[in-house]
């Protein structure tokens, strides 16, 4: 979702790939790691999975000063409604607050959320929060510039009742394919995986992921050249 | 189904009617007034004992240099300190401003102020503007949990990274910050490293130029390395000099400084966190 004005005064926009899928026992959220603003890349390392509360975390796609706005909005109100209620909130009360933000301020906010998130009445739960403010209760949600190139892959490659193993390699596979085709998504794959045992964050570094058609192995990266202890200056 | 116009009262909060009038305006070929801009380089890192920020020190109106020695790195809190760039009264008066929260904020608490609680109180100001306060920022400081470096953009948005770059000579800077950056730099290493990314950007960038100012925070302790590189010296200064009219009259400036009394309590309760 990169904004076409390609000058460094643009709005920051997380131009981007975000996924919540669910498994038999929880969910898995997996997301790219660049924001651009234009063309350039402005954090090529950022993390667009944030807290809401323990068990609830929101994937971020469009302005990222809107979402980061949104994201801490909603973690206070949840904050207080976890004091007031006594228990862990559910994930179906969290996106709810998220959509109302979303939904009574659509003409200035330019937000596409995704929450997901473990309680233990519902079990996992994705629920995606599009552009006017919708809710959507879905068996997996994607969102971002780069989701574009996942729905047919998602039409193939999705079952019910996978097990943790496998959702986790069904989002990797599916963010690395979007960074693929997508410009406005890259850097690292990142995914939250949340069920009864709590929170588990995974890390992939670029190099790490598969290759795709008529992609070339990474020679001389700059992953290379910053895990040698004495990095010299690149040269070409 | 009939579309009655409901009166709202006015909410309250800052009235945006002017921005389109002006942006109306512009489109009908009126030259809008220029305005002080620091088309800058500015940076930070993080290295072992702390944070290091560097800036460049022109200031540009348009195509003129406006000042060439201007300080872009400001003052924020004891331990905390923040480069602007964009416009440039929009990144004096909003450090100020948070500046002057928190020292409040550190009378009511009786404690050092934290980087999250400045970089909070600049993103809510600034996404509350929507865009319109022009101000980037690089905002550093250590505090009781650690040190801390982020990137404020004018719309309100944050990024927490071990190092950044922001203006117009941030191209030029990150290419080096990306290629000689490591964890764990000495303070020497970072500040050699901070010099030569912002003397990237006065060399590779119009709007950057003249001196390299940096700040080197560390746990109690802070250095304002004002001037720290003048690599564009003035080699020309023409042997007849300047002579001012005989009605010209001559006075003297003097600024008395304010004391700086804030008295932070040592050993305090600590906030358990």
């Amino acid at each position: 979702m990169d904004l076409n004005s390609g000058d460094l005064n643009s709005p920051l926009s997380t131009g981007t790939t975000i996924i919540g899928v669910t498994y038999n026992g929880g969910v898995v959220l997996g997301a790219d790691s660049r924001t651009s603003t234009g063309m350039y890349v402005a954090n090529r390392a950022s993390d667009k999975i944030t807290q809401l509360t323990d068990n609830v975390y929101l994937c971020r796609s469009g302005s990222a000063a809107d979402t980061q706005t949104i994201s801490d909005y909603v973690r206070y109100f949840l904050h207080q409604h976890t004091i007031q209620l006594g228990q862990p909130t559910t994930v179906k009360v969290a996106a709810n607050l998220v959509r109302l933000l979303a939904y009574n301020n659509k003409n200035m906010l330019q937000a596409g959320l995704i929450v997901g998130g473990w309680d233990k009445y519902e079990g996992g739960k994705i629920y995606g929060v599009p552009l006017g403010g919708t809710i959507i209760e879905q068996p997996f949600a994607i969102g971002g510039s780069g989701s574009s190139y996942l729905y047919g892959f998602f039409d193939q490659a999705w079952k019910e009742g996978m097990t943790q193993e496998e959702a986790e390699q069904l989002v990797v596979k599916a963010v690395s394919l979007a960074i693929a085709r997508d410009g406005a998504s890259g850097g690292v794959v990142r995914t939250v995986t949340i069920n009864s045992e709590g929170v588990a964050r995974k890390f992939y570094p670029g190099d790490s992921l598969p290759l795709w058609h008529e992609e070339l192995e990474p020679h001389e990266s700059l992953l290379d050249i910053l895990s040698t202890s004495n990095p010299e200056p690149m040269v070409s | 189904m009939s579309k009655a116009a409901i009166e709202v009262p006015p909410k309250g909060g800052f009235s945006f009617d002017l921005c389109r009038r002006n942006e109306m305006l512009v489109k009908k070929g009126l030259n809008a007034p220029s305005f002080l801009k620091t088309g800058t380089t500015i940076v930070g890192l993080v290295f072992q004992d702390g944070v290091i920020l560097g800036a460049d020190t022109r200031a540009t109106e348009g195509p003129i240099v406006a000042d060439k020695n201007c300080e872009k790195i400001h003052y924020i809190a004891p331990n905390i300190y923040c480069c602007g760039a964009g416009t440039a009264a929009d990144t004096e008066a909003v450090t100020d401003m948070v500046s002057s929260q928190l020292t409040l904020h550190r009378h009511h608490t009786g404690r050092e102020s934290r980087v999250v609680t400045a970089l909070t109180l600049l993103k809510s100001h600034l996404f509350s503007y929507q865009g319109y306060v022009s101000a980037a920022l690089v905002l550093g400081g250590v505090d009781f949990t650690g040190p801390h470096l982020h990137t404020i953009y004018p719309h309100g948005s944050t990024d927490t990274l071990p190092f950044a770059t922001m203006g117009s000579g941030s191209l030029a800077a990150m290419a080096v910050f990306e290629s000689k950056y490591r964890e764990g730099l000495t303070r020497d290493e970072g500040v050699q490293l901070v010099a030569e990314a912002i003397s990237s950007g006065i060399f590779n960038d119009l709007g950057s130029g003249s001196n390299v100012d940096i700040c080197v925070l560390t746990k109690g302790h802070k250095e304002y390395l004002r001037n720290h590189l003048q690599p564009n010296p003035r080699t020309y200064i023409s042997e007849k000099g300047y002579s001012f009219s005989k009605k010209t009259e001559v006075l003297l400036t003097k600024i008395t400084p304010l004391r700086d009394s804030v008295h932070i309590i040592e050993g305090g309760d600590e906030m358990e966190e």
